[in-house]
């Protein structure tokens, strides 16, 4: 049974992943199509994100929590190096020192 | 149609794609620990939970699977929710689909199996940019899959080997916010990210973990109205 199972959900994610990469014809996508696949990273990413950061165990709203002020510090050293590195260091090491020396 | 490149060059850009990825590796090995730990601890099997991750490959749904099998659920809410979860990878087989068409279909089917959320991020700009991208894929894609592989199996073998402490689940949501700075300073792509996380917080208890999708498909329609309405989004 759960053999079956996990070979079945290796089969559906593998699909998910590979139909459209085989099914696609590059010239049947429209421009305006490939402009908006352009979004997808932006379009994704956040609603990973957002639910880690902002929804507490209770799934409600959390402002005022040691992660939230990391999540900000990192936001704020993303957005002025637009450096991928710099970005995750700080929201580590904000989070560390919020919680281990305030 | 290929055109032939050296072994060195191969391996050049393989190893482009390994080190471009070490940094999303700090989430990825926590997060494999954990998975192999919490499902002996929900009473799978250890030669289960290791080949889940060989099987499956992909974190997030991994999780759910065995969370719910673990309280008895039907067997087709669990693969409801696994294909719900890695729904959102259809949107990177449409993006990757205008790339890859001159691939094989053995490149085809080994860089759909390694294409997660993180090779998937960081391979892309060179994706776009370069003809030989399958060895940067690979390079980004192997090196997550074989740190999961090995992850999952330290955390049946060995336990918890990583104190908590250090909130490195934390770096699942930064390491992603950090795939975005590069957009940071264009005010459509602002635009989408706002509305797909506010999307996701109000639609977050959906059942089968929808939200992901249903945010992504929000935000990717935002986008469209943006490009079809403002010249300056269109270019």
């Amino acid at each position: 049974m759960i053999w079956t199972l996990i070979i079945v959900a290796g089969i559906i994610t593998f699909m998910m992943r590979y139909s459209l990469i085989a099914l696609i014809k590059p010239e049947s996508l429209s421009a305006t199509t490939k402009k908006v696949l352009t979004y997808v990273p932006s379009a994704v990413f956040p609603a990973i994100i957002f639910p880690a950061v902002f929804l507490n165990k209770n799934q409600s709203f959390q402002f005022n929590t040691y992660e939230v002020y990391a999540f900000i510090c990192a936001l704020i050293v993303g957005y002025l190096t637009k450096n991928t590195i710099l970005t995750i260091i700080t929201g580590l090491v904000s989070y560390w020192i919020i919680t281990f020396l305030l | 149609m290929y055109q032939s490149i050296s072994t060195s060059m191969k391996s050049k850009i393989f190893f482009q794609g390994f080190k471009d990825v070490l940094t999303l590796l700090i989430p990825v090995i926590p997060f494999g620990i954990i998975y192999g730990v919490l499902g002996l601890e929900l009473g799978l099997e250890p030669w289960v939970v290791i080949a889940s991750s060989f099987v499956i490959f992909g974190g997030a749904s991994q999780l759910a699977f065995v969370q719910l099998f673990s309280v008895g659920t039907s067997p087709y809410i669990i693969l409801g929710s696994v294909g719900a979860i890695n729904s959102r990878h259809l949107l990177y087989g449409a993006v990757c689909s205008q790339y890859f068409n001159k691939l094989t279909n053995g490149w085809k089917i080994l860089l759909s199996y390694l294409l997660t959320d993180q090779a998937f991020a960081v391979s892309l700009p060179y994706i776009k940019k370069n003809k030989n991208f399958r060895y940067h894929l690979l390079g980004s894609g192997f090196t997550l899959w074989f740190f999961w592989q090995i992850s999952t199996i330290c955390g049946v073998l060995l336990g918890n080997i990583i104190p908590p402490e250090l909130g490195l689940n934390f770096a699942i949501p930064i390491t992603f916010l950090a795939l975005l700075v590069k957009e940071f300073n264009k005010i459509d792509h602002v635009v989408v990210m706002i509305t797909s996380g506010l999307a996701s917080l109000l639609l977050f208890n959906f059942p089968l973990k929808i939200y992901i999708i249903l945010s992504a498909l929000i935000a990717l329609c935002v986008a469209y109205y943006l490009i079809k309405n403002f010249k300056r989004f269109a270019k």
